[in-house]
């Protein structure tokens, strides 16, 4: 079959099972764009390259596969940047493509030109310029074998306009050969063993869960263990659901905005069963004072996380599903009904709470649970939003709590979003935002509107960039400097209606759940709600950044 | 400590970029580094000398083994090795002196493969000590330009690195 290296291209995604691909045309990737008409992928205009990084990392996140997105060459590439960093950061399977200037004009300064595989080095797990149009069946091949496998993350590649449009005889390879990859690295059985001897051992064990738990879809296996050996499990903001909160073991989310049982919890723990994370500071916070009495043992499919951080007992590198699929049969039932109580115990005495009257951003989140009987997927933006969110809303599932978690990316929620409705058209997919946040991305309404997607944009509307103001006000003697946007927000119902959306607007407490049920009740376009909420409310518990447990402040 | 590794790596243009940016971005400092083909010519080379705790090294280790480009990464902290570099040394060489520097590449078997009106160019091999001695040794006559390969090294013996 002669192809074009655009067909190509194009032929390679449908024999990788793509459906979808989220994109915004331009000079470059002209010869690609050409053959959408012919083509049964479908493909997702976005108004910001951008807002098509962040989509296609949605959609990986709420279906488990690989999340696609295409931009053209220079600018079109520069603005997926933000996308792959947060992509690379949460370890999300994405294929970016990129177009390119032609071959002969690579490294010449040349019209819409960037060396985007360049830029792209440090946040791609791997990146490829094309040289040769024989070798795009084989690219297309690698680079989804390896967003997918081991750690996934993020690849691209870059697709001069002359590779495009040259032809070759396609075939598409059965097999990828890559002799420096290895992906999965079978679990030592020595190492098992002596996970197995600690756990036996522990008087006083947690289970820290995080991303990589879902990302290699062990679940069941992480629940079994916690009910075999009743213990306790936190679970970080990228584990949300991987384990079901509403659980009586569950301690919600360690670390600087979680729960005060949780981070009492990994203080006095004896044994630390580390599975799919990577101590991030955010957890730990000041690492010298972290879990002082626990061993640890770290299960990760990512040798170079294991002892990154924090000197680890018993190193277990490979597949979360596989290691504690293992480590199970080496279990028997186990009882730890002190240290429950203990739990227990603290769970009682520091409780998620909230005081005061007014509009509160907290019982916002709280009243979208109840309306989706928790059923919803719950995408965030960055900042105050964002905790509430991940405190207010327990997962009892995988794959529906979708949020920037390690690079902290303001603007994501929303296309992030939009990516999860198409993976998911039938669930009810929201996105908790800030009046800062849901600015920066704001012109994916139309991307929302035009493809009929019901998103549901909740924003909790302070009229202040939240979670900076917070530290300003905690740490920088209440100086507002810069953070108090109040004056140039718009009327977001009048923005929605005025890109064909929904606008709702909530001033009092009693209006929440009235607004939610009709939001709920909008199917074929996305739908915004404006909460007036208090304007200085603070995400508590807090441990300050570097901190140690002795200054964590609860309320 | 210092410590030398050998990193195998794909012969593909951008690999060296990959490898140094890793480097930099995680605050690895690289002392010297060495890179060509092998005998195998889809297969490159690089000797790196890297100085850190054994806790620095052994991150660098796994974050190399992450590049898909790396085949594989050979610390030589321990082992017997051949290790080498080459330097080149453009001395001044003022009549009076030169009978001096001449001794003096005598006895580092050096060659001096250069003569010119007031220089000399020196060619030395050996290890890093060797030829820190010669620079030395020749500063007090002036050193005009020198250039280091950085070290390469291979292990004894019938162990493959």
């Amino acid at each position: 079959m002669t192809l074009s290296g655009a067909q190509a291209l194009l032929e390679s995604l449908k024999c990788e099972g793509v459906e979808v691909i989220f994109g915004y045309p331009g000079g470059q990737v002209l010869p690609i764009y050409d053959c959408f008409p012919e083509c049964d992928i479908r493909h997702i205009l976005v108004r910001h390259e951008q807002g098509a990084a962040h989509a296609a990392d949605g959609y990986a996140r709420a279906s488990g596969k690989v999340g696609v997105c295409m931009a053209t060459s220079g600018p079109g590439g520069t603005n997926l940047v933000t996308g792959l960093a947060t992509a690379h950061m949460d370890s999300i399977p994405m294929v970016a493509i990129t177009g390119q200037v032609p071959t002969g004009a690579v490294g010449k300064d040349s019209f819409q030109e960037a060396d985007i595989t360049g830029i792209t080095m440090p946040i791609t797990k791997h990146n490829w310029l094309v040289t040769r149009v024989e070798e795009v069946p084989e690219i297309v091949k690698q680079a989804f074998y390896i967003a997918r496998t081991g750690r996934p993350g993020p690849v691209l590649i870059d697709f001069p306009r002359d590779v495009a449009q040259a032809t070759l005889e396609f075939k598409y390879p059965e097999k990828v050969m890559l002799r420096g990859y290895r992906p999965v690295p079978k679990p030592h059985p020595l190492m098992i063993k002596r996970a197995a001897e600690l756990i036996a051992e522990a008087e006083r064990p947690v289970i820290y869960a995080g991303g990589g738990v879902i990302a290699s879809g062990a679940s069941k296996e992480l629940a079994e263990l916690a009910r075999l050996i009743h213990v306790p499990v936190t679970a970080t903001l990228m584990g949300k659901g991987a384990f079901p909160e509403t659980d009586p073991l569950a301690l919600g989310m360690p670390g600087m905005h979680g729960t005060a049982y949780a981070n009492y919890a990994l203080n006095e723990a004896d044994v630390i069963i580390a599975v799919g994370c990577r101590f991030d500071d955010r957890v730990t916070g000041k690492l010298d004072t972290f879990a002082p009495k626990a061993r640890f043992i770290h299960i990760d499919v990512d040798a170079a996380e294991i002892g990154k951080s924090v000197r680890i007992d018993v190193p277990i590198v490979g597949d979360a599903k596989a290691v504690l699929t293992e480590l199970l049969k080496r279990l028997s039932p186990m009882e730890h009904p002190e240290w429950l109580e203990t739990v227990a115990g603290w769970k009682r005495k520091y409780p998620l709470r909230y005081k005061g009257d007014g509009l509160k951003p907290q019982y916002v989140v709280e009243q979208i649970y109840e309306a989706t009987q928790g059923k919803a997927i719950i995408c965030t933006e960055v900042g105050q939003n964002q905790m509430w969110a991940a405190q207010y809303y327990p997962m009892d599932e995988p794959r529906r709590f979708i949020s920037s978690g390690g690079l902290g990316t303001m603007g994501y929620g929303f296309p992030a979003a939009i990516g999860a409705q198409v993976a998911k058209p039938d669930a009810a997919v929201w996105d908790i935002a800030g009046d800062g946040s849901i600015q920066m991305n704001i012109q994916e309404l139309a991307t929302a509107v035009v493809n009929r997607l019901p998103v549901k944009v909740a924003i909790l509307n302070n009229g202040f960039l939240g979670m900076v103001r917070q530290w300003q006000e905690l740490f920088y003697e209440r100086r507002y400097s810069e953070t108090d946007i109040g004056r140039g927000i718009p009327d977001f119902v009048k923005l929605a209606e005025a890109y064909g959306a929904v606008g709702l607007r909530v001033k009092r407490a009693a209006d929440v759940l009235p607004a939610i049920e009709k939001a709920m009740e909008v199917k074929d376009r996305p739908c915004f709600i404006d909460f007036w909420v208090n304007r200085e409310e603070n995400v508590v518990p807090m441990l300050p950044a570097g901190g140690s447990i002795d200054q964590m402040m609860i309320d | 400590m210092k410590h030398t590794i050998s990193v195998l790596v794909e012969n593909r243009p951008g690999v060296l970029a990959r490898v140094a940016g890793l480097f930099s971005r995680r605050g690895f400092n690289i002392e010297s580094l060495a890179v060509s083909t092998t005998e195998d010519p889809t297969v490159s080379r690089m000797t790196i000398v890297v100085g850190g705790p054994e806790t620095v090294l052994e991150q660098i280790s796994k974050q190399l083994y992450k590049l898909m480009d790396v085949i594989k990464v050979m610390d030589h902290t321990g082992d017997p090795v051949v290790a080498r570099e080459l330097a080149l040394v453009k001395v001044k060489a003022k009549p009076e002196d030169r009978a001096e520097i001449m001794q003096i590449a005598n006895i580092f078997r050096a060659n001096i493969v250069d003569v010119g009106e007031s220089t000399f160019t020196l060619e030395v091999t050996g290890d890093e000590e060797k030829v820190s001695a010669l620079e030395n040794l020749l500063r007090k006559f002036g050193i005009e330009e020198m250039v280091r390969t950085g070290k390469v090294v291979l292990v004894r013996g019938a162990k493959a690195t």
